[in-house]
This record gives structure tokens, sequence and C-alpha cells, in this order.
């Protein structure tokens, strides 16, 4: 069962049989900006980057984002670079995939941010939203609706935090501004 | 393919989101102006430089240093800039040197985000000049170009900013010389050790860059029957069942658990695979040991920091805890590692043995049962790769055939990065000799008869020694080609072969070549560089590097660097061009997915064995039997 969340409200990700989640994905999708002009060719596309970034306490030690699909440690792959946009049908059109047993013993905080890098604001783009899903069963565990999100070129979208019992995530939805993920660590700093 | 610009030369760039790389044989600086379409900069915003480092789409080094990278993207370049200037500056005021012509010539490269290298440039005929525009990136119809520039300025920083047109020229370069000053302390001395990155094309296992399908998996898929591999590989289990009581559920490894359409794509898939996961679970490991200790630096620091509770009982207690937190992490983390590695080290166990010749260490028996192959394998073994945190996990380093690059088999003593008693030099001259050799007869032994052809430049005869097994075996056609003139006619020979083959290719006319003209496979091993090579068979020899990969000559230059250090700069892409191995175990290899520095050991015949003089026996044998 999805859970539509609201911001600050947190889900542990024990599974409901007492087992924890081994692999977890986050999944960002929006709609292609319209085609225009004579030929369709003078769209101004919008290229929303999903990015994830490996904390141990509050220092960053790796990341997943486009320029570096895999983090160094090979626990959090990105599916690849979408510069454009999809049908905006609640389909991914970036996939974040976290290996939560390969997570490196000092990391305990996966911060998951989504920028816009062609610099449009939320507040223009359609149909975005972003989701986590149980990368083993398919099934949806949280889904976040961006759109109308105001004049903001990104947004703390998640957390994904170590607790005495397993993996716990966190929805934080705060905005901000910034090209990729790096113009938001110090903003990234207030939610750990 | 690699653009090397000269002066004045320009070339269309993949993409916008570029790096640039640039490499000085001391600390210079780097900055970057932007230009109006008059070729103008209008005011000091549009100047990145070590003051002020940012520009919309570029950002510079705050300090000097050897080595940058600049990453660059032309998108968010300003509309109204139509020109992007790399700017190179010498620091006045250190005791470096005060003009470009003391130092080897700066060298840049334009990386695209694919990590190729599109364009490079070596900023070679510098002489008085302290500051240079190198590089300039400019539209043209809507996309970016790069044109190598290359102009010095004597009159240094301002002298350099005054001729684009910058009203405050003199003001900005002092102070971007006070900048630099200030940040020279820190400045990063030199270069560091070189490493070069071991490329890695694969037909499809989770890597970043999609490698484009090679074409040998193509004709293997057509030809499935005859593999040249090894007998089909039992399903080993790996030692006695009880020699594992602690399998709960834990995988057993298998040989050839990968996908390819060959047992011997999938083994050569699977020990890329085992060299990611090692990269990966160190970097992991690397990853938490640098966080504890720094986490252990800070809170040591914050106990000092307070001086009431500096000393005492309360503060002994703390760094107690600080050092025992760090203590556990370091455990954790190892054990996971350690779990890891050992999954590894079974597998690498069960792969090991499974292995084809082509991919087999000197020591596996199936070398001992050596048949001349019907087939080309698709990857040779070069040597093992290991990392420090476990010197006993070996991984076998394949590179793809036909080779994509040379191989420079280093006799110099430059690195000396480990020191483990390094033979002096004479001693290491004669290990790269025997080892350029056995790589030699590797590559003769896993081709088909006649598919391999092996020339040899001694100009002085001085491995006439290490060379005799191949003579005598009948596996090199003429004797090693000696003096000036002996090596002006071999690089006629294959650069006749290299021309008269690309045309060939070009217009479709492979059947139309010369009898003479042999298209097997060709290698030069070059030893003893650059005696008995002129400006011309020197120009050659680059030319053979370049051009020859792709149709099949390949090169394996015995070389040390130094001794070709009259060149200069000139030979700096034949070097980069070429794969560097050594002769003993170096650390200069990186991985292509961290950048780890591996240690490199070729593979070597145990001390006693006759293996490689019976294989060679074998290939003799079957070359007379063809009549080659």
């Amino acid at each position: 069962m999805t859970v539509n969340l609201s911001k600050g409200q947190g889900i542990s990700l024990q599974k409901a049989d007492g087992g924890t989640l081994t692999a977890v994905r986050m999944g960002l999708g929006w709609k292609a900006a319209p085609r225009r002009g004579l030929f369709g060719s003078r769209t101004r596309e919008i290229d929303l980057d999903a990015s994830a970034v490996l904390f141990a306490d509050k220092q960053p030690v790796d990341v997943a984002f486009f320029q570096q699909l895999v983090s160094k440690d090979g626990s959090v792959r990105h599916t690849g670079d979408n510069v454009v946009g999809g049908a905006g049908q609640g389909g991914d059109d970036e996939s974040i995939i976290v290996d939560l047993q390969r997570v490196p013993v000092h990391v305990n905080q996966i911060v998951f941010t989504v920028n816009s890098f062609t610099g449009q604001t939320f507040a223009e783009v359609q149909n975005a939203f972003c989701r986590l899903v149980d990368e083993t069963t398919g099934q949806e565990l949280a889904r976040y609706t961006l759109d109308g999100g105001g004049p903001y070129t990104a947004q703390i979208m998640a957390k994904v935090h170590r607790t005495a019992t397993g993996w716990q995530m966190t929805a934080i939805g705060t905005p901000a501004n910034g090209r990729t993920f790096q113009d938001l660590l110090s903003e990234i700093q207030t939610v750990l | 393919m690699t653009a090397e610009l000269v002066r004045g030369q320009n070339h269309p760039l993949p993409g916008t989101r570029l790096e640039i790389r640039i490499s000085a044989a001391h600390p210079v600086l780097a900055g970057a102006t932007l230009g109006d379409a008059e070729g103008k900069v209008p005011g000091a915003d549009w100047v990145a430089h070590p003051a002020s480092p940012k520009l919309p789409g570029l950002e510079v080094s705050v300090q000097a240093a050897a080595e940058h990278r600049l990453a660059v993207d032309l998108e968010a370049v300003p509309e109204t800039a139509h020109r992007v200037s790399i700017l190179l500056a010498l620091p006045s005021g250190a005791d470096g040197p005060a003009r470009f012509g003391e130092l080897a010539a700066p060298f840049l490269a334009v990386v695209g985000a694919d990590g190729a290298e599109a364009v490079t440039y070596t900023v070679a005929g510098l002489d008085a000049e302290s500051a240079v525009v190198a590089l300039e990136l400019y539209r043209r119809q809507d996309a970016w170009k790069a044109r190598a520039v290359g102009q010095g300025y004597a009159g240094g920083l301002a002298a350099m900013l005054h001729d684009q047109g910058l009203p405050e020229a003199v003001e900005m370069a002092a102070g971007i010389e006070e900048a630099v000053a200030c940040g020279m302390a820190r400045a990063v001395a030199s270069a560091p050790p070189e490493t070069t990155a071991i490329s890695y094309r694969h037909p499809g296992r989770r890597t970043q860059t999609p490698p484009a399908p090679a074409p040998e998996a193509a004709s293997a898929a057509a030809a499935p029957v005859s593999d040249a591999g090894p007998a089909p590989v039992p399903a080993v289990s790996p030692g006695t069942p009880g020699e594992e009581p602690s399998g709960d559920g834990e995988p057993v490894p298998v040989a050839g658990d990968a996908s390819g359409w060959t047992m011997n794509e999938r083994l050569y898939n699977q020990v890329w695979g085992m060299f990611e996961d090692l990269a990966r679970a160190t970097a992991a490991y690397r990853s938490a040991v640098d966080f504890a200790e720094s986490r252990l630096e800070q809170e040591l620091d914050r106990v000092l920091a307070d001086p009431a509770t500096r000393v005492g009982p309360a503060a002994d207690a703390a760094r107690e805890e600080a050092r025992a937190k760090h203590a556990e992490l370091v455990q954790q983390a190892r054990a996971v590692l350690d779990r890891d590695l050992g999954r590894l080290v079974a597998e690498t166990e069960v792969v090991e043995h499974a292995l084809p010749p082509a991919y087999a260490r000197w020591d596996n028996p199936v070398w001992q049962a050596y048949q001349v192959p019907l087939e080309t394998p698709m990857a040779l073994r070069l040597g093992d790769l290991h990392l420090p945190e476990r010197k006993d996990l070996r991984i076998p380093m394949l590179v793809r055939l036909p080779l994509e690059r040379g191989l420079w088999i280093d006799s110099g003593r430059n690195s000396g990065g480990l020191d483990t008693a390094v033979p002096d030099s004479a001693e290491l001259r004669r290990l790269a000799v025997e080892c350029a050799v056995a790589h030699a007869v590797r590559l003769l032994a896993v081709h088909p008869v006649g598919d391999y052809r092996v020339h040899v430049i001694d100009p002085a005869g001085s491995a006439a020694t290490a060379l005799a097994p191949l003579l005598e075996a009948g596996a090199l056609r003429e004797p090693p080609a000696a003096g000036a003139q002996g090596v002006g006619e071999v690089l006629a020979g294959l650069t006749r072969r290299v021309d008269l083959v690309q045309m060939a290719v070009r217009s479709g006319a492979v059947d139309s070549l010369p009898a003479d003209v042999d298209t097997a496979e060709q290698l030069l091993i070059v030893n003893d560089f650059p005696h008995g090579f002129d400006d011309r068979s020197v120009t050659q020899l680059r030319y053979l590097a370049d051009e020859g990969p792709s149709v099949g000559v390949h090169l394996m230059m015995v070389a040390d660097r130094d001794d070709a250090r009259a060149y200069g700069p000139v030979l700096d892409p034949l070097w980069r061009s070429l794969l560097r191995i050594t002769p003993v175990a170096d650390d200069h290899l990186a991985d292509p997915w961290v950048g780890h520095a591996w240690t490199y050991e070729p593979s070597a015949v145990p001390a006693g064995s006759d293996v490689m003089r019976q294989v060679l026996g074998r290939v003799g044998q079957a070359r007379r039997a063809y009549g080659i």
C-alpha cells in the first residue's frame, strides 16, 4: 500500500513480516516540455536530476549522480541520466537503486535530492513526483508530488537513515535552489 | 579518437559538459576568460582566476598546481560570451622558473562526458613567456569547438589580460599574483605519480559508460563451435564440503558465472566483474577508515580545545572513548572487507583453474597441454593486479585482443614506489627484455598459426640472448634489425603496410592488396629506444603508434623514458598512447571505476620451468608444418 507522504513524516523500512528491506529504489518522473516551434525542435527541455548523497555523520563521503552513476563503494547506482523527461504518466524517468546491505558501515544517512539542471522551477514542471520503491518486490512504499512546488529549482526529497533496528525513511521536502547536489550541501546539513 | 592539435588547429567538441585537464612540469596557475563576439573581455567579472575562481559554467583552481582539472559546462556560459580562453601562467615571486622555456611543455586535454580525451594539445615552443593563452573554446554555428592557441606573453599575466582588451588588466594581474602567493604554501608540489587507467571494453555488464558492442563478441557469436579455449569447464565446487562448514546459504563460486556468448567471454566478464567488486569493496573500506580517522582527530581536538577539561580523568575518558569509537568502526569495516575479500578469494581460486591459456598464468597446467589454437581469443593476460589490503588476492589483468594500444615495458626506475629491493638499472633492462619476450611468446602462442608476426628492432643487439629462443623456434621470420639502417627498413616496411591496408579498408578493396602485404597482425618490439633512431624514424614510430592499432600493427617498446628525454615533449603523446607496464611489481595502474592505484606484476614463468620453451617449440613446429 502506498503512503502519500507529507513533509517530515517518517516510515520504517521494516517489512510487515519483520524482515528488513534489502534494496530500495528512488524513482523520479516528470512530464517532458511540450514541443514548440514549427518542427517541434524549439523545445525548452526540462532536465531534472536525481542524486543520492551518502553521509557519515554530517560529512558527505560518496555520491551517485549523473556524472558518477555508481557510488565509489558500489552500493548506490543511478540507472542513467534522463535529460528531457517522459510521458508524465507516473513512470520513473530516473532511478537510483540503493543496496542497503552493501552500504558501507560508516554511512548512516543517504539523502535524495532533485535538481532542475536546466533551471526551470518546479512551478513550471508538470506531473513531477518522486517515489520510493521496494526494489525486490516492486512495491511502492512512499510517493511524493513535486509540482506546484513553487519557485524553487531543487528539493531535498527524503533521507534513508540507520536506526538501531534497521533502516528508516523520512520525507523531508525542503525546497532549495541549485543546479546540482553540490549547491545543496549546506542546505542538506540542516536536515541531517 | 583523440585529436592531437597543433598550434592554430581547431576541432569540434563532443558535448558541452567537459573537463579540461592541464599538466605541467611545475605548479602553474590556471585561469579562464570569457570573450564577447569581438573577442574582447569586457570586464573583470568575465575572468575566472585564483582570486575569483567561479564563472557561470566553469570554475578554476584557487591555487597553483602541476595538475589542474577544470569542469566546464558550456551550456551554462552566458549567451553573450562567444569564447572561453584557458590561460596558464607561472606564479611569480616563488623560487620556481620564471619562463615557460625552462619547463617541459604543458599539456592540455579536453575530456568529454564519457571520459575519453576528445582533444589534446601540447603547448610547445614557449621560451621567455611566463603566461600563455593555451586553448580556446568558441561558438561556431550553435556548436562549440576547441582551438589550440599557444599565444605566449613575455610580459606575463598583465600583458596577456591587457591584450584581451581588459581595461583593468594590471590591477587584476596584481590581485591574482597576491591570491596565488597566499595559496602557494599549499601548492601541490608536482605531478602525482603517473597512473594509467586501464581501459575496459566489455559487452554489457553494469558499468557507467555503455561500451560500444565489441566486434569480437559478434564474431564469437557467428562461430560458436570451434572456440579455441579450454575444454568445457566443469562446474567446480571449491574444496571438499567439510572445508566450508559455514556455508549458510552463501553462493558457491562457479567459473564462468557471468554473461557472454562463449565460455571465454563469460570468464573475461567474470574476471572484470571481480576486478570491479574488489575496487568497490576496498573503496568502501578506505572511506570508512578515513572517516574514522578524521572523526577521531576532531574528537581529540575538541577535548584539547576546552581548557576546563583538557587534563584530568574526564579528558582521559573522553580520549579513551574517541579511540574506542575509532577502533570499533575500523574493525567493523575490516570485518565487512574481509567477508567480501574472502568471497573473492574463493572465486579467484575457482576461476584461475578454469582459465584458457590466453588468460592463464604460466604455471597453470593448461600451458603444459598447450595446442596451437584455431581462433584468436578475445583477451590476453598481461599480469596480475592487487591492492595492499590483501596482497594474495590477485586479479588477472586481461586486455582485449587485438590490442587497442601498444605496450611500453618500462626499463627505467622512475617510479620506485615499491621499495622492495629494486634491481639496478642493468638488471632492470634485462628483466624488461625478458618480460617483453614472455609477452611476445604469449601473443604468438594464443594466435592461430600465421595470424601473428613479430618484428624486432634491437639496434645494439643488447637483447640477443633473450631473443634467442624466439629465433631458434622459428617464431621470428628475420633476425632482429640492428643499426640505423635496419631500424629504417623495418619501420618503412610496416609504415607501407599500414598505409596500404588503411587505403584498402577505406576503399573497400581489401582483396586487391599486393601479394607481398602481410595481412596478419604485426607486433613490433623496439628495444633500447631511442638508440639507433633519428628524427625521421621517430616520426615513423609515432605514426605507427597512432595509426597502427586500427589496422593490426602493434607496438611494444622496451624503453626507459629518461633515455629519450632529449626529444622533449615531442614524444609525450607517444608515451601516453602506450599502456605502461613494468618488469617488476609497481603500483601505477588505475582502475576505471574508483581510481585506486593497483600494483601490477607481470606473469612470470616459474623458476626452473621449461614451459615457455615447450610452447615456443610447438608454435615453431606448427609454423613449419604450415610452411611459414
